[in-house]
């Protein structure tokens, strides 16, 4: 069968599901959570692409150039802040982070 | 069913088991690399709609560098994962219902606004300047008209991240004879010289031990 | 309307009195340093009432025989809106009168205070006082508009609460003083009310101008009701004379006044300011005009004051206090006069009252002086042989009172009887009948305070609290040495004198041009159709003498008489009597000892009542409501809200995580399913 948009929109959509599942389960890693995020762009970057290509406009390939430039500039700002929090708290478990408790 | 179909599915589930694994992976290093494959795959995928140089740019920069990054950090830190991982097992059920739920929805959405039977339409780009243009070009064509300036603000946000890790992640160096110009502006008398009185002594006599005491860092001047 | 008179003159006669007092004000008390001595304080506040009275009697002189007039605003200070507030003075007949009648017996007062407070610490500080109650009676008469009638009519009750005040370490003194300017302030509240509704329908304060649009209001009735707007305006003046003129039930503050030293009752609760509001309403009369339902009114209260104040007077003990339900009983007598629209009228019975009242009230001090401050005409009698000028005065001002041939008493009071009895109101029955028993009842009390006082044997040893502190202060002063009076110093007979004369003479002489020609014409208005009392009195007038000799021939000349015989048989010729009609009558002398209970009423209805209803407003409203609800419970609310909130800053990466995917899920599920 030919394929369509509805296929990779929806393979889109899964992806975009497990990313969500992935921040619910391991919320107390945050390499993974970073991980996810990167899945969710991910999913994303594959909506866009699919329908510049159903569409046929080119706009769609456009946005998603910007948005793994986002994507990676936010990647790496955050693995900073990673080690740094490692550094002065020797762990990623988010549960020691809560001096923004209320 | 056809070649590109095949390879859709191929692609398609070695995407998500992969990207499943990623969330599921107990050791992050094998998180990583399940992260790698994911990405692949959807390079792939990319080939087969003929987004040629979004694909290749998703293997250059992601794979490339993105993923090398996690990786470097990764196994920097120490990580305990048995704290990690609690609590799994028990979100399980209300994770996948929540995730089921988004997908559909958002299968829903998209699907109903769009004709899902129709056949990829050509780019109205690629149409003006003849059926030869690359995808690159077509990209090319866009960005240096239309897009230049998101494309020069692109340009600071990268710029600004770098910046920003390397601000964040700096750490001085202990033998570092760099001096503080703020510092050094700041400084008063009293932080340098301490004055102190000292009893007149006759020839001959030992001086008494000065009675002021000495400032960390500051030169003393004793009267005899 | 011939000429006018002079500004400054007329400037002068207030702001001489106010420049004495301001002075001994300042200088002559611990408050400028105690510069001035007494002798200086004396002579400049008398000099400075000196002035005000030669230069009124000028001025009555310019406008009795002249016929200048003097209707001017001096000084704009403030405007609002289109209301003007101005210091101007009217002078017409009716204020020359009041001025002459103000400054004279101020003066007398002053001259007889140099006597009666001679050994009080207070002497500058009183004489003070009395030259600023002067000047604020003078700018409450002078007054063009009605601001300047307020300021005067708050600063006379001002200095009645200073004076009544003024031995301010008796407590008595104090509960007086307070009673006093607080029940002045519930008629004040009535009369500003009235103030109000004129400045608002007729737009200015100005009394020429208010009363040309009276016509005007006359057909308007106060909005949301159906009563006539007039009416409402004139009770509600009316109620501010109630106050201030002490009628009932606003009457209960001026016995308890006589707390203040002797002097200030013979001014201000005698003469001057109780007139306030009799002159208040005279000078109101083209409004009063309009409503006959006002002028019923004030005929009842008038009467029911004149006839009831009058029983309270006959069981007085306290000389003053007699002398004090006298002045209750013949204020009731000039509103009833008001009421019957004989404004005329009543202002010359004003006139009289003031003199020969006065007279009474300073002949009471000169006895309460010569008995050594003792009060109680129980344990005084045949004081006549040792004080016989006071003697002489007080029976001058008794006759007068009771309304004796001849004496000016007589003519202002049968004038009043004549005018009621030709009033057709409908309260004018009951007033009828009261001024008639009236004359009965004051010429008892008058007489039997008269022949307690100055006759019959001397009981001043039965005297169980005797002042014997004060035998020694006063032993070296007067240098006798009996507990028997002695009559007082010249200071203090020569304004008896001064004032008796006018008790005697000022009736016969003016009756004729005050109430049948021209004094009062451009000052009181008069609705002749439906009024018409005052032209048929015009009618059955022939001359004072003629007037004299008629009235034995009329019912008061035998009631009064009828009231000294039964007075001197009771206290003279058998002083049994009194006690046993008091012990078959006890219930009713217990209603008359108790004033009717309308201090009982008072103190524990209306000010428990308004103590408690404050107390239950503190409470519950104040400390519950406002502070415990709005107040404290607004924080607490916040405290508790926040309460909940915090527990979702928990700190934890995860859990916002979960909450902005949460939110991300119910916004796509609004706009999927609900926002179709």
């Amino acid at each position: 069968m030919t394929l369509t948009l509805g296929h990779y929109l929806s393979l889109g959509a899964m992806l975009f599901a497990l990313a969500v599942i992935g921040i619910f389960l391991n919320r107390k890693n945050l390499i993974v959570l970073l991980m996810a995020i990167e899945l969710m762009l991910l999913a994303v970057n594959m909506n866009f692409v699919a329908f510049s290509h159903y569409l046929g406009d080119m706009h769609g390939q456009v946005f998603v150039f910007f948005i793994l430039t986002v994507a990676a500039a936010e990647s790496a700002i955050g693995l900073a802040i990673l080690v740094l929090l490692f550094r002065n708290m020797n762990s990623i478990n988010v549960d020691e982070l809560d001096s923004l408790k209320g | 069913m056809d070649v590109k179909t095949g390879f859709f599915y191929l692609f398609s589930v070695v995407l998500l088991f992969a990207s499943f694994r990623v969330v599921t992976a107990r050791n992050p290093v094998h998180a990583v690399l399940f992260l790698m494959l994911a990405f692949s795959q959807a390079s792939g995928l990319w080939l087969l709609l003929q987004a040629e140089f979004l694909a290749m740019v998703l293997v250059l920069v992601y794979l490339g560098a993105v993923m090398v990054l996690f990786l470097f950090v990764v196994m920097m830190l120490d990580i305990n994962l048995d704290t990690l991982r609690e609590g799994f097992w028990k979100h399980f059920p209300l994770a996948a219902s929540l995730g089921a739920l988004i997908a559909l929805e958002m299968a829903a959405v998209l699907m109903s606004g769009f004709r899902s039977s129709e056949a990829p339409k050509v780019a109205a780009v690629v149409g003006q300047m003849g059926p030869q243009i690359s995808n690159s070009k077509a990209l090319g064509i866009l960005l240096y008209t239309e897009y230049l300036m998101p494309i020069q603000v692109a340009a600071a946000i990268l710029l600004v991240a770098m910046i920003a890790a390397i601000a964040l992640t700096l750490r001085q160096r202990k033998d570092s004879k760099a001096i503080s110009a703020s510092e050094q502006v700041h400084v008063r008398a009293s932080d340098r010289l301490v004055i102190v009185k000292m009893d007149v002594v006759k020839a001959g006599e030992a001086p008494k031990a000065p009675e002021a005491p000495a400032a960390a860092d500051a030169a003393k001047e004793t009267k005899s | 309307m011939s000429q006018t008179l002079n500004a400054s003159t007329l400037l002068a006669v207030p702001m001489a009195p106010l420049v004495g007092a301001v002075l001994a004000g300042i200088f002559g008390t611990q408050f400028g340093g105690n510069w001035i001595g007494r002798r200086l304080t004396h002579s400049l506040t008398i000099l400075g009432v000196l002035i005000a009275f030669i230069l009124s009697a000028t001025t009555l002189k310019s406008v009795a025989i002249d016929g200048a007039r003097f209707n001017e605003t001096l000084y704009t200070w403030m405007t609002v809106g289109g209301l003007s507030m101005e210091v101007g003075f009217m002078v017409d007949g009716l204020t020359a009168m009041m001025m002459c009648v103000v400054t004279f017996v101020s003066l007398m007062v002053h001259i007889y205070t140099i006597g009666y407070m001679e050994e009080d610490e207070g002497y500058n500080r009183f004489f003070a006082y009395i030259s600023l109650f002067t000047f604020s009676m003078l700018m409450l008469v002078m007054s063009n508009n009605m601001l300047q009638l307020f300021f005067g009519w708050e600063a006379v009750g001002l200095v009645s609460y200073l004076l009544i005040g003024f031995w301010f370490k008796k407590p008595t003194a104090i509960f007086a003083n307070m009673k006093a300017f607080l029940v002045n302030r519930v008629g004040d509240f009535g009369f500003i009310l009235g103030i109000g509704l004129i400045a608002a329908y007729a737009g200015t304060l100005n009394y020429t101008e208010a009363f040309a649009k009276a016509a005007d209001l006359s057909a308007l009735t106060l909005p949301g009701t159906s009563w006539m707007l007039v009416t409402v305006i004139c009770i509600c003046l009316f109620i501010g004379a109630m106050g201030k003129s002490a009628q009932f039930p606003l009457h209960v503050w001026l016995p308890d006044s006589m707390e203040g030293p002797t002097p200030i009752s013979a001014l201000i609760h005698a003469a001057t300011m109780v007139t306030a509001g009799i002159f208040m309403v005279a000078r109101m009369s083209p409004l009063f005009e309009l409503s006959e339902t006002a002028l019923n009114f004030i005929m009842m209260i008038g009467a029911i004051t004149a006839l009831f104040m009058g029983f309270l007077g006959i069981i007085q003990n306290d000389i003053k206090r007699v002398v004090a339900y006298s002045t209750l009983s013949q204020l009731g007598y000039m509103t009833v006069a008001l009421g019957a629209s004989a404004y005329s009228v009543a202002v010359f019975h004003l006139m009289t009252h003031a003199f020969f009242k006065a007279l009474l009230f300073l002949g009471a001090g000169s006895v309460i002086m010569g008995m050594h401050h003792n009060q109680d005409i129980r344990y005084m009698g045949g004081v006549r042989k040792y004080m016989p000028i006071t003697w002489i005065t007080s029976l001058l001002g008794s006759l007068a009172l009771i309304g004796t041939p001849f004496f000016s008493g007589f003519y202002s009071k049968d004038s009043i009887i004549e005018a009621v009895h030709e009033s057709h109101l409908a309260a004018a029955g009951f007033a009828n009948f009261a001024v008639l028993a009236g004359v009965f009842v004051s010429a008892f009390y008058s007489f039997r305070m008269y022949f307690l006082v100055f006759h019959g044997k001397e009981r001043y040893d039965q005297n169980p609290d005797a002042h014997h502190g004060h035998h020694d202060d006063h032993h070296d002063d007067h240098g006798h040495d009996s507990h028997g009076p002695h009559e007082s110093p010249w200071v203090v007979t020569v304004p008896l004198i001064l004032l008796a004369i006018p008790s005697v003479v000022i009736g016969y002489m003016t009756i004729d041009p005050m109430l049948f020609g021209e004094f009062f014409k451009d000052a009181i208005f008069i609705d002749a159709e439906k009024h018409a009392g005052m032209k048929e009195l015009a009618d059955a007038f022939h001359g004072p003498v003629a007037m004299a000799l008629h009235a034995v021939t009329t019912a008061p000349f035998w009631l009064a008489l009828a009231g000294v015989v039964v007075s001197w048989y009771m206290y003279l010729i058998n002083p049994a009597v009194p006690a046993a009609i008091g012990r078959a009558l006890r219930p009713l002398v217990v209603l008359l000892e108790n004033k009717y209970y309308m201090d009982w009423i008072n103190e524990n209805i209306l000010a428990r009542g308004a103590r408690a209803l404050g107390n239950g407003l503190w409470k519950v409203g104040d400390r519950t409501l406002i502070d415990g609800l709005l107040v404290n419970g607004s924080w607490k609310l916040v405290g508790m809200v926040s309460a909940l909130t915090r527990k979702l800053q928990t700190g934890y990466l995860y859990h916002y995580a979960l909450v902005m995917i949460l939110g991300i899920f119910l916004l796509m599920t609004y706009f999927v399913w609900l926002n179709k």
